[in-house]
């Protein structure tokens, strides 16, 4: 694979998809002081908002330890030259959440649907495409569960909208490079020149690296990461070795590695609850093809109903969940105690 | 045949003809207008084959003639952009408006709830929440009546396949009306709403989860039986309104999962929150034409 001479924007997931593994309790002192970091190791894109975007505060998804605008305030005034993006589904945040991420200072807004629903995106990415100097992105979550055709059909839905860059997002972490040149090489034949693409990927068959360097070769500039991989399932790809290897390659990140490695092994893996790591539950998500901010509801409701969290994890693949439908899993476990007699 | 009250449809897409098909069945309601604004619309064209009178020319179509024909109740389906001015010609033509979109100018009606404060109020135009708000605010609010609540939160998760281009491109006006309902009518001190849009084939039917969050630890023996009170009031006009586990309590938590099916009439059975907005719409509709046929009310022309 020759990729020598590419330039590429890495995005950051720590301070949003890292609050799924927290649980949505990282600190505004903790947010701040890893955003500095990420700011000295010149990290172009940093996300930050509660794990499930912004308006994510609730029984649901979990109540953060601060609000979306208490941690976006305190990141966007820390940092000098990084820049700051915000998530945000619609059905759980509203216009109003963007307006005011916009207010505390961001650059980036990512509205994300379901990977057949795009038209939910409409108001949310025409309002911000209006917003002077805002980068626009729209982000297709559940990528694999379509054909590329249906996925590039929906990514022109968003870019006609008006975001000026599209994402194809493996929240599952099921993705194989194939499967990621596919739908980005297609994107990128079909949607216009200045368009952008990216890829975020999860790291739950240890894909996020082989899946990130396949998307830059089909075209995508933009690549989410985290570093030390603190995301949902077995993480983001992890981006002080997704750095490594694109300056092994010659891919320009313009990131310090050195200093993205000290970030990962000095501040992120400390903040940790758990190890990010591909253990059975998180491979299930891979294999089946499940959201991966499934993980710990599924590993909580099985120990409540004396279940096995791999079997709930199946059940939800096979039954095509989406993302958000974390209240699906307590249902389901009760159902399944039930059936097995020890409800 | 007893004497009923006239009614208008407004918006002839899914939601009109469903609803049309199931005042057909009213005792009390007789619709005599389908009202759309695309000449050659099939629902239109339905309409006209059940006997109704139609029109193509929006609201101001129907309007010369309406009171002639004795409406006294109109529905409208068509969308919140346009209901206000479609409220204010035909209520001042004297009939009771039926919200069905989000624009919610008149007072919000949960038909088990509050649907005799909106008739005491004689109010002449009430506005039904959302699809989601319908299936779950009778939930919050048989919590709410046991004990306090200081917070209540519902997800909605609805098929692809039932989910409108209205639904769709304005997608926050449910997550804020839905929210505002679980407040003002439901009883929650907060309302939070979360609509989840899966496109599962088959279609999945509507799925509800209600979270409550008790200010005092949870009385769960009078919460169940408010529960399932409840479940039983709105079941008398959605009869597939199920309730699948719960209510589970957590410390101050009180979790409610519920199915609602629909009834089928036009829409499929799976679209179960289109169902319960038209039965919740004409629920209201029949008590309003109870109370106009027994002469307890009389909606009033304000036209001059």
């Amino acid at each position: 694979m020759d990729l020598k001479g590419k330039q590429i924007t890495v995005h950051d997931m720590c301070l949003r998809d890292g609050m799924h593994p927290m649980q949505h309790q990282i600190t505004v002192e903790q947010m701040v002081a890893v955003a500095k970091a990420m700011d000295e190791a010149r990290v172009p894109l940093i996300e930050v908002t509660h794990g499930d975007g912004l308006g994510g505060k609730s029984v649901n998804y979990g109540f953060p330890a601060a609000s979306d605008e208490e941690y976006l305030r305190a990141v966007c005034g820390a940092v000098k030259h990084s820049r700051v993006s915000a998530l945000l589904l619609p059905g759980i945040g509203t216009v109003d959440h963007l307006k005011m991420a916009v207010d505390c200072g961001i650059s980036t807004i990512r509205v994300a649907t379901h990977c057949t629903e795009a038209d939910v995106s409409e108001q949310h990415i025409g309002m911000a495409s209006q917003i002077e100097g805002l980068d626009t992105v729209g982000f297709l979550m559940m990528a694999h569960m379509i054909p590329a055709e249906e996925l590039v059909e929906q990514l022109k839905l968003m870019e006609s909208y008006g975001a000026n860059c599209v994402y194809i997002t493996d929240s599952a972490g099921y993705m194989l490079p194939d499967d990621v040149s596919d739908r980005v090489g297609l994107a990128r034949r079909e949607l216009k020149p200045d368009t952008e693409i990216g890829f975020h990927g999860h790291h739950n068959l240890a894909m996020g690296i082989a899946n990130s360097l396949a998307a830059v070769e089909a075209g995508a500039s933009r690549i989410d990461g985290s570093m030390a991989g603190l995301g949902a399932g077995a993480g983001n790809t992890p981006l002080e070795v997704f750095i490594a290897v694109c300056e092994r390659m010659g891919v320009d990140t313009g990131v310090d590695l050195f200093k993205a490695m000290d970030i990962a092994e000095d501040l992120i893996v400390p903040m940790m609850e758990q190890p990010i790591r591909i253990d059975r539950d998180a491979l299930t998500l891979g294999y089946a093809g499940v959201y991966s901010s499934f993980l710990l509801f599924a590993k909580r409701s099985a120990e409540k109903y004396k279940l096995s969290s791999r079997d709930i994890l199946v059940e939800l693949g096979r039954r095509k969940t989406v993302g958000g439908q974390e209240d699906m899993i307590e249902d389901l476990a009760l159902d399944m105690a039930r059936e097995a007699g020890t409800l | 045949m007893a004497e009923k009250v006239k009614a208008a449809i407004i918006g002839p897409g899914n939601i009109g003809t469903d609803l049309l098909i199931k005042a057909m069945r009213s005792e009390v309601i007789e619709p005599v207008w389908m009202v759309g604004v695309i000449p050659d619309s099939p629902g239109l064209a339905r309409a006209a084959e059940l006997g109704l009178k139609t029109t193509a020319d929006g609201v101001d179509g129907m309007l010369d003639e309406m009171q002639a024909d004795g409406v006294q109740i109109c529905f409208d389906a068509t969308s919140a952009a346009v209901h206000a001015e479609n409220s204010e010609k035909v209520t001042a033509r004297g009939a009771v408006m039926i919200d069905l979109t989000p624009a919610a100018i008149g007072p919000y009606c949960v038909p088990p709830v509050n649907l005799d404060e909106a008739m005491a109020a004689r109010a002449m135009n009430v506005n039904m929440v959302t699809c989601g708000g319908q299936a779950t605010i009778p939930i919050v609010y048989a919590v709410s009546r046991v004990q306090p609540v200081s917070y209540g939160e519902i997800v909605a998760t609805v098929s692809s396949r039932s989910a409108g281009p209205g639904t769709r491109k304005n997608i926050d006006e449910f997550t804020r009306t839905t929210a505002d309902g679980i407040a003002r009518v439901g009883g929650a001190d907060e309302g939070k709403a979360i609509i989840i849009i899966n496109p599962a084939e088959p279609p999945l039917i509507m799925r509800d989860t209600i979270h409550c969050l008790t200010k005092e630890a949870p009385d769960e023996v009078a919460i169940t039986r408010s529960v399932q009170d409840m479940m039983a009031e709105v079941q008398k006009y959605v009869p597939g309104y199920t309730l699948k586990n719960g209510p589970v309590f957590d410390g101050h938590r009180v979790s409610i999962y519920l199915e609602v099916e629909g009834l089928g009439d036009f829409l499929p059975r799976y679209a179960g929150n289109l169902d319960i907005m038209t039965s919740a719409g004409l629920r209201t509709a029949e008590i309003y034409a109870e109370q106009i046929l027994s002469g307890n009310f009389s909606p009033k022309v304000s036209a001059a």
